[in-house]
């Protein structure tokens, strides 16, 4: 579904990703660890069009979008909820949700999409009218995740859903993701909580300095003593 | 007396509002002090003053064509002047805006010479009306009649539509608007579409209001204007509106009780008064580093 090849990306001398290849495939939910700095917020803006790449492509259904911009990306079925959530904090609730489906036309639809998102998230329905801003961290979280879905998204990339959250609720984030990938959404999941992420992904890729240094599926990472000593803290 | 001062100043400040929220409008999405919008001003002033004075058409046609002369004047601006720099640094931008500024004058002279030019006599009926102890002139009535009805129908925009929810979205937080699939490039035109036409209609109405169109004329205009969206607090559209009024009124005010000689000066002075206690403005907010 999406295959990024030999990428490169560059933020002026710092070289942030150095040949990153990889893919992902329809259904799946595949993710990306790696300690701070590895490059795997950059990867996913890279997807997103946000930042320019120096060279490779990316590939997705298909068509070459290496160098097609954001908001055309995100028509072709690829949305992302960014790192640190990034609500519009003086939107309010339902503001945030149309903006994820800024680019859609179909009223009744968009209207029937923001009840699913209110019924996957009954904490935000009782604030639909609040500011963004006055919401806590984890209801942010969620906000974050209604909007990215409310373009339909074919594949849904997550930067650190669980940055910040009390364990009960990162639990919880977990779950809602493989829902939503059980209802035929794949992800691509950045996680610094690799147990986690490894634990409800089918595939993962392991960053280093902008290089992938180990691949694999995810039950077999979870058992390669390096990961095990690198990111699950033993 | 003091009604009467309140209805020049208001009528003033309306104008000075109008021209505000050009700057704040541009400065909330692209963090850029445009400084070539008093010029759009200045052209919206002379567009007004060609099509009552050779077209002959009436001041709300007049103010429509300038309306929509400034709109491509502005849009084009941008795409020419401050998109090739987005992505260098502030300074430039701003050089850039300096230099569109002084262009504008300076080939408006070229046309138009030195001399400020005025309407023509009875574009529109100046009539006074008494209104117990204070005078007010049909004229200000317009002035604030059709500033109002801007200002009604920019929130409007702003908080109703679809492309004003964008451009919200785009001036807290550029990146992340562009994931939302926002074209913020457009969304950005928009932005200098609506101020322009802001500033146009100001154009017309000063010009109407102080018979008077001249090369230079965007200058203090812009200054002040800018003064009244700092005042405001820059990036808030409800500021530049208050801190349009709110020039208006204590410049009339300053006038009456004698300070007509620092006319101008008065609206620098509460500037800085503000700023001393509350630098954010009065409506606002504290200013991220936009990415
Ligand atoms: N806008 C930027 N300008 C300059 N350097 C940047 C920029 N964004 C990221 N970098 C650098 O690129 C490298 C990769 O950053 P990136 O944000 O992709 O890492 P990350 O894996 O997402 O880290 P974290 O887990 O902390 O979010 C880092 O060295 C970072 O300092
Ligand atoms: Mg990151």
């Amino acid at each position: 579904m999406l295959t990024l090849d030999k990428l490169y990306v560059n933020y002026g001398a710092i070289k942030a990703l150095k040949s990153i290849s990889c893919h992902v495939e329809e259904g799946e939910i595949v993710a990306l660890i790696g300690a701070n700095g590895a490059g795997k917020t950059t990867i996913l803006n890279a997807i997103s069009g946000i930042v320019p790449t120096l060279s490779g492509t990316v590939t997705f259904l298909g068509e070459n979008i290496t160098a097609i911009p954001p908001h055309e990306i995100v028509k072709r079925g690829i949305s992302q909820v960014p790192e640190g959530r990034r609500v519009f904090a003086n939107m309010s609730v339902l503001e945030n949700l149309e903006m994820g489906a800024y680019i859609r036309n179909d009223k009744d639809a968009i209207l029937e999409d923001i009840e699913k998102v209110f019924v996957r998230f009954p904490r935000l329905l009782e604030r639909k009218k609040q500011l963004a801003k006055t919401l806590s961290g984890g209801e942010q979280q969620m906000l974050a995740m209604g909007r990215a879905l409310m373009s339909r998204p074919k594949l849904l990339l997550l930067d650190e859903p669980s940055m910040g959250l009390a364990p009960m609720l990162v639990a919880q984030i977990f779950a809602i993701i493989q829902e939503i990938n059980a209802s035929g959404t794949t992800i691509m999941l950045v996680e610094q909580n690799a147990n986690m992420a490894l634990s409800i992904a089918n595939r993962a890729y392991v960053l280093e300095t902008g290089e992938v240094v180990l691949q694999g599926p995810a039950a077999e990472l979870a058992a390669n003593p390096d990961v095990r000593k690198a990111y699950l803290g033993e | 007396m003091f009604f009467q001062q309140l209805i020049n100043g208001i009528a003033l400040g309306s104008t000075y509002a109008l021209i505000a929220l050009g700057y704040t409008m541009v400065y909330g999405i692209i963090t850029l002090i445009n400084f070539a919008h008093g010029e759009i001003y200045m052209v919206g002033a002379f567009v007004g003053l060609f099509a009552t004075a050779v077209l002959k058409v009436n001041v709300f046609v007049a103010m429509l064509i300038s309306m929509t002369v400034c709109i491509v004047l502005g849009v084009l601006i941008e795409r020419i002047a401050y998109r090739p720099l987005r992505k260098s640094s502030r300074l430039s931008a701003l050089i850039s805006a300096i230099g569109v500024s002084i262009f504008l004058s300076t080939l408006a002279q070229m046309l138009f010479g030195a001399n400020a030019k005025g309407y023509p006599e009875g574009v529109f009926p100046v009539k006074q009306i008494t209104i117990g102890s204070a005078e007010i002139s049909t004229l200000q009535l317009l002035i604030i009649a059709v500033s109002a009805a801007l200002m009604i129908a920019l929130e409007f925009i702003v908080h109703k539509t679809k492309i004003g929810k964008a451009m919200r979205a785009t001036s807290e937080d550029y990146n992340t608007a562009a994931l939302m699939g926002i074209n913020v490039n457009m969304v950005i035109s928009f932005t200098f579409a609506l101020g322009s036409a802001l500033a146009a209609a100001g154009g017309v109405l000063v010009g109407l209001l102080f018979n008077a169109v001249s090369f230079n004329m965007g200058l203090m205009a812009g200054l002040k204007a800018f003064a009244a969206a700092v005042l405001g607090g820059i990036g808030s559209i409800p500021g530049a509106m208050l801190g349009g009024l709110l020039l208006g009124v204590t410049e009339v005010a300053g006038v009456a009780i004698g300070f007509s000689s620092y006319r101008d000066a008065i609206a620098f002075a509460i500037l800085v008064l503000v700023l001393l206690v509350k630098p954010t403005g009065l409506l606002g907010r504290k200013i991220q580093k936009k990415v």
